[in-house]
């Protein structure tokens, strides 16, 4: 690490915080998605599905959060794809800076960038009458398995960002990961599941997370749930990170 | 800069090699390059041009040989390398988000330099991007991307600059631009490493000239000195090329100040 690393970084992550700012529709791509899913759940399909006690909108709001995410990220990988091919990444490994600072810039720009867009995604939700008695504590606790979990997929975005073959390739992988909240505890109960979906649902990362945000926001005791989220943010995390510097390390000598 | 001893080379490659799986690229590439000149690196698409200049660049290890820039060697202080040159890859890497003047404000802030706004300023006016500084790259023609690009490698005046096909894909007037900036260059005391496949380009720009052919020099020499290997024919060939581009610089009425640089 050389003693510019922060200050490179910084610069670096300027550079690319204005790629978002210059072009706020992807933050609008971004949210799209998960607010049409939303006025779906809630104005079509939320009446016939029961939750209980709690507002649908309150119940399938954690699920919603975690798909703003996969969704976000594409435009991840898009950023640090177009990076590798337009030959400015390998411009700023050629220069005399902090060389991992590039990949941190990537990786600090979509923190924020996720940021704004599950900001946004709250807003619409408390329009559409989401509420929460949930107080600092607690709210803090969600945004930091919130932080986990987008780290860990923005590490998971770097990989195909660095290695795609096409631009098609680079955001194709978040697809699956958007996909994967439907089979979890995030918008249906998985009591009502069939026994091998019901078996995956509740053993997959989105449903421990989903679970824990949803009895933080309606201030029960989260339980050992919180750990399982825990474990699995961290997990995918270090595996995520390992591989993508991986492929980093092919890229550059 | 200019004060260094001739007696050492600004660069050195020595036995250079390297393959991508079974392909050989390179089988072992020799040259020197004499500081405050310029050194074209001639060659076919597929030649290992790029692969030498990556090397150089410390952004590729070779599987065997040496290479030293500025007195450092590559495998063992890339950091110090990295510091010595600037590299102008074969495509145009510049930020398209970003202003033609912010690109170069980055660039210096990168390099630690003060003031990057001046410096940024003083080189948009050498290359007479002032104009269009504020505007987005994306909007730019492939001259001035061009332009802006070689300008990102001048900040802070690195000693050694690389250019690989610096002219690959430009018009004829982007491509007298370019020359004349290389010119320039070497006018001011930088070592320059060129790679090309234009004969006419190697002949316009440099002071020794290598032909790199299936991953090894097969001549290097000075102009003169290499004309004595070329077939005649090779010869009228290069001397009917000019002629052409004069015609068509005079037909699509390029301003005078391109005109006098095709002169000289």
């Amino acid at each position: 690490m050389t003693p510019y690393f922060f200050g490179d970084t910084v610069v670096l992550t300027g550079r690319s915080l204005r790629h978002v700012t210059r072009s706020m529709d992807t933050i609008i791509t971004t949210v799209i998605t998960p607010v049409a899913m939303m006025l779906m759940f809630v104005f079509v399909f939320g009446g016939a599905i029961d939750t209980g006690t709690t507002s649908y909108v309150n119940y399938m709001l954690p699920g919603i959060l975690l798909i703003t995410v996969a969704s976000g990220i594409s435009y991840t990988a898009y950023r640090l794809f177009v990076d590798m091919k337009s030959g400015i990444f390998e411009r700023f490994q050629s220069m005399p800076i902090a060389r991992s600072g590039v990949l941190w810039a990537h990786v600090l720009t979509s923190m924020v960038a996720n940021l704004l867009s599950l900001a946004i995604v709250v807003g619409v939700a408390l329009l559409m009458g989401f509420r929460s008695g949930a107080g600092v504590p607690a709210w803090m606790a969600i945004s930091g398995i919130l932080f986990l979990f987008t780290l860990a997929l923005t590490w998971i975005a770097v990989i195909p960002g660095l290695s795609a073959a096409s631009v098609e390739g680079a955001g194709a992988f978040a697809y699956p990961l958007i996909f994967l909240p439907f089979i979890s505890s995030a918008f249906v109960p998985t009591r009502t599941m069939p026994g091998p979906v019901r078996a995956f649902a509740e053993h997959q990362p989105v449903t421990s997370i989903v679970d824990t945000i949803r009895r933080l926001l309606a201030q029960q005791p989260v339980g050992g749930e919180v750990w399982t989220a825990l474990a699995w943010c961290v997990g995918i995390l270090v595996a995520a990170y390992v591989f993508a510097m991986a492929a980093y390390r092919r890229k550059i000598a | 800069m200019t004060a260094r001893s001739t007696a050492v080379p600004a660069i050195r490659v020595q036995g250079l090699e390297k393959s991508y799986g079974t392909l050989k690229v390179l089988r072992g590439v020799d040259f020197d390059v004499a500081p405050g000149t310029v050194f074209a690196l001639l060659g076919s698409n597929g030649s290992g041009k790029t692969t030498s200049v990556r090397i150089l660049a410390t952004l590729l290890k070779p599987d065997a040989g040496t290479a030293v820039v500025n007195g450092f060697d590559v495998a063992t202080q890339p950091a110090r390398v990295r510091e010595s040159f600037s590299l102008t890859g074969q495509f145009s890497a510049v930020d398209d988000i970003l202003s033609g003047r912010e690109n170069l404000v980055l660039i210096a802030r990168l390099l630690h330099l003060d003031d990057p706004g001046s410096i940024a300023d003083d080189l948009l006016d050498r290359f007479s991007l002032t104009d269009a500084g504020g505007r987005k790259v994306s909007t730019y023609s492939g001259g001035m991307r061009r332009r802006l690009d070689i300008a990102m490698s001048l900040v802070g005046n690195p000693p050694v600059i690389f250019l690989d096909e610096p002219t690959t894909g430009l018009d004829p007037e982007g491509r007298i631009e370019v020359w004349q900036t290389v010119k320039e260059l070497a006018g001011h005391g930088a070592t320059v490493l060129l790679t090309t496949q234009y004969l006419d380009e190697a002949e316009q720009l440099a002071d020794r000239i290598a032909i790199l052919h299936q991953g090894r020099i097969i001549a290097n020499g000075s102009l003169s000195e290499l004309r004595q290997l070329l077939p005649p024919a090779t010869v009228e060939y290069v001397e009917k090329q000019p002629t052409l581009e004069e015609i068509f610089l005079a037909v699509i009425g390029g301003d005078d100040e391109t005109a006098t640089i095709t002169n000289t």
